[in-house]
């Protein structure tokens, strides 16, 4: 079985801030990490092969300092890594980033099952799975928290918060995992330092062959036009002093007043 | 041609003849464009013996409601449901198309991205068009602690799925009517997928909906022996545990805990926040409860602009603290 899994660098912090000047995001000094639900869907398929066998690619769109998350993958385990780097891919929405991941995956070939995180924590869209899934005009099933192949089908729990639904999708098909279905194993030193043999590919646009018009700026129909601090509401907060001890007994006195003990 | 687009649509996303509550919201969200734009308003009703809807979808605001019933449309899945709402936005070209931001229209919605190669803006907190008259979509990044407008300028339709609670159905028009638009569609059902069985997720605990108290822990709570000092206090408070989606993310909680963003709204008596930075979609789930306290080291942490009662101080110190004064005083 070939997997390949679809993986995201994303800020490793939500503290962001505002240039006053400019009003763009204060990126310097913030750190990059892998997107951590995508490395659940690491994990759901480093377990399929471990039952299936086959191999588990892992694919990237980003700036070469991607190459991070990469080695973190196949410290991980997957076999062979792919990095879609390029400056016209740069300044894609959804609809591009879709396009140039199935340009990836039919490049690759031979596919049976496409994995993402559910979302990533940067953009929190979750479109990227399901707008691949279109893209390639395959099944898909999103918001899986369990993942099991069987006679050419993928059946997962689909977990939508009251219920959870049962379902199966014939393979080739996408999956976008919860960060719940599992704990990911731990990438060590020594293991990534292994991995640096493994093979890792880069390609531009150009070896996947795009049409320049339906990738990076050109090829995404969203753009953001203004970018903005919420509005302070004016609660009046009563803040409590001194110590922790003193303010864990303003607190119990309040619980007590409003009869919550 | 832009121009040749006009019209608002709600997707009226129905389960078992059954509507999703945002529908109604989006509904009331249009009334408020519509004043702007002044294009009507038409709910797409897709599905198997749903045409009884139509009367409730002109009660809440829709002035139109295009209604195409199929057996492959029956429950949803996604490439039907897909092929169905392709195939009638390019006939009517609709300016906008609003989804709610539930499980289901955030699985279709990307696929007819995707195949009307238009835009869609994620899980948008507010719409509305700005001072250049443009259709904006308000969103959140990175933790809510900053907001975008996000603008779809070239493309048509202008596609957004949008966030529960954004504001409120308007009250039911009695005996309202509106045009019925009745479509055949030619689409069979996807034998590559199959719902095999739809149980009730099992609860961790009493639905937070109804609690009293909550007690919710955030992205500062690291280790399963900072979550069971929350749930001790939780415990002790009679209240339930919660948190926001940092916990659920990771798997240290369930999903039937997480607060905002695609997860519960409550209304406490008594909120209490731990290591909670408080995104908008979070405040979105929590800010009805009557009394809500904040417990987190960063003072400009943004639940601060909501919290009645703010201690700003490291919960690892203050919750052990709190916990054994209650001891005392219950005793």
């Amino acid at each position: 079985m070939k997997i390949l899994v679809f993986v995201k660098q994303v800020p490793d912090t939500d503290d962001v801030k505002l240039d006053p000047k400019t009003g763009n995001l204060r990126r310097d000094g913030v750190k990059s990490m892998m997107n951590p639900m995508d490395a659940n869907a690491i994990e759901a398929a480093l377990q399929l092969r471990e039952k299936h066998g086959g191999s588990v690619c892992v694919v990237t769109m980003g700036l070469p300092m991607a190459t991070e998350v990469q080695k973190k993958a196949l410290g991980m385990g997957c076999d062979e890594a792919y990095l879609l780097s390029d400056r016209p891919f740069g300044g894609a929405d959804t609809l591009a980033t879709s396009y140039t991941l199935a340009k990836a995956a039919e490049k690759i070939g031979g596919y049976d099952l496409l994995l993402f995180g559910r979302l990533a924590t940067d953009g929190d869209t979750a479109q990227t799975g399901p707008a691949v899934a279109a893209q390639l005009g395959i099944p898909q099933i999103s918001l899986a928290s369990s993942i099991a192949v069987e006679d050419g089908w993928v059946y997962c729990d689909r977990d939508l918060g009251d219920t959870v639904q049962r379902v199966r999708a014939k393979l080739p098909a996408v999956v976008t995992v919860n960060g719940g279905i599992n704990k990911p194993r731990y990438a060590t030193p020594i293991n990534i330092m292994r991995a640096q043999k493994k093979p890792r590919t880069t390609w531009t646009a150009a070896d996947l062959g795009c049409d320049m018009t339906k990738i990076g700026t050109p090829g995404s129909p969203s753009s953001t036009k203004k970018v903005f601090e919420p509005e302070k509401r004016n609660t009046d907060t009563q803040y409590l002093t001194g110590s922790p001890e003193d303010m864990a007994r303003a607190l119990a006195d309040l619980l007590e007043n409003e009869h919550l003990l | 041609m832009k121009s040749d687009y006009q019209g608002i649509w709600v997707f009226a996303e129905q389960e078992n003849g059954k509507l999703h509550p945002t529908v109604l919201e989006l509904l009331a969200k249009s009334k408020e464009l519509q004043k702007h734009n002044g294009e009507k308003i038409t709910a797409v009703l897709l599905g198997a013996d749903v045409s009884a809807l139509a009367d409730t979808l002109f009660s809440y605001g829709a002035d139109a409601v295009l209604l195409c019933e199929n057996e492959a449309l029956r429950s949803y899945s996604a490439r039907p449901y897909q092929k169905a709402l392709t195939q009638l936005s390019e006939k009517y070209r609709p300016s906008i198309i609003l989804y709610g931001a539930t499980p289901l229209g955030r699985d279709l919605a990307p696929r007819v991205m995707v195949s009307l190669d238009t835009g869609l803006t994620a899980d948008a907190i507010d719409l509305g068009f700005d001072e250049d008259g443009v259709f904006y979509q308000t969103t959140p990044g990175y933790g809510g602690k900053i907001l975008a407008h996000i603008v779809i300028l070239e493309r048509r339709p202008q596609m957004a799925t949008v966030h529960a609670q954004i504001c409120s159905p308007i009250e039911p028009i009695a005996d309202a009517s509106g045009e019925l638009i009745v479509e055949k569609l030619n689409i069979e059902p996807d034998g590559d997928y199959e719902v095999l069985e739809t149980r009730s997720a099992e609860k961790s605990g009493e639905s937070l909906a109804e609690a009293k108290v909550v007690v919710a822990g955030g992205r500062g709570v690291k280790t399963e022996e900072d979550l069971a000092m929350l749930r001790e206090l939780a415990d002790l408070l009679g209240g339930q545990l919660a948190s926001s989606r940092p916990l659920v993310d990771n798997g240290m909680l369930p999903h039937d805990r997480q607060i905002g963003q695609s997860g519960a709204t409550v209304s406490p008596d008594l909120m209490l926040n731990i290591a909670i930075s408080g995104s908008v979609q979070y405040q979105l789930g929590m800010q009805k409860a009557k009394c809500i306290v904040a417990i987190n080291q960063s003072e400009d942490a943004p639940i601060y602009d909501i919290a009645h009662i703010g201690a700003v101080t490291d919960y690892k110190k203050l919750v052990p603290a709190l916990i054994a004064k209650i001891k005392a005083r219950k005793q």
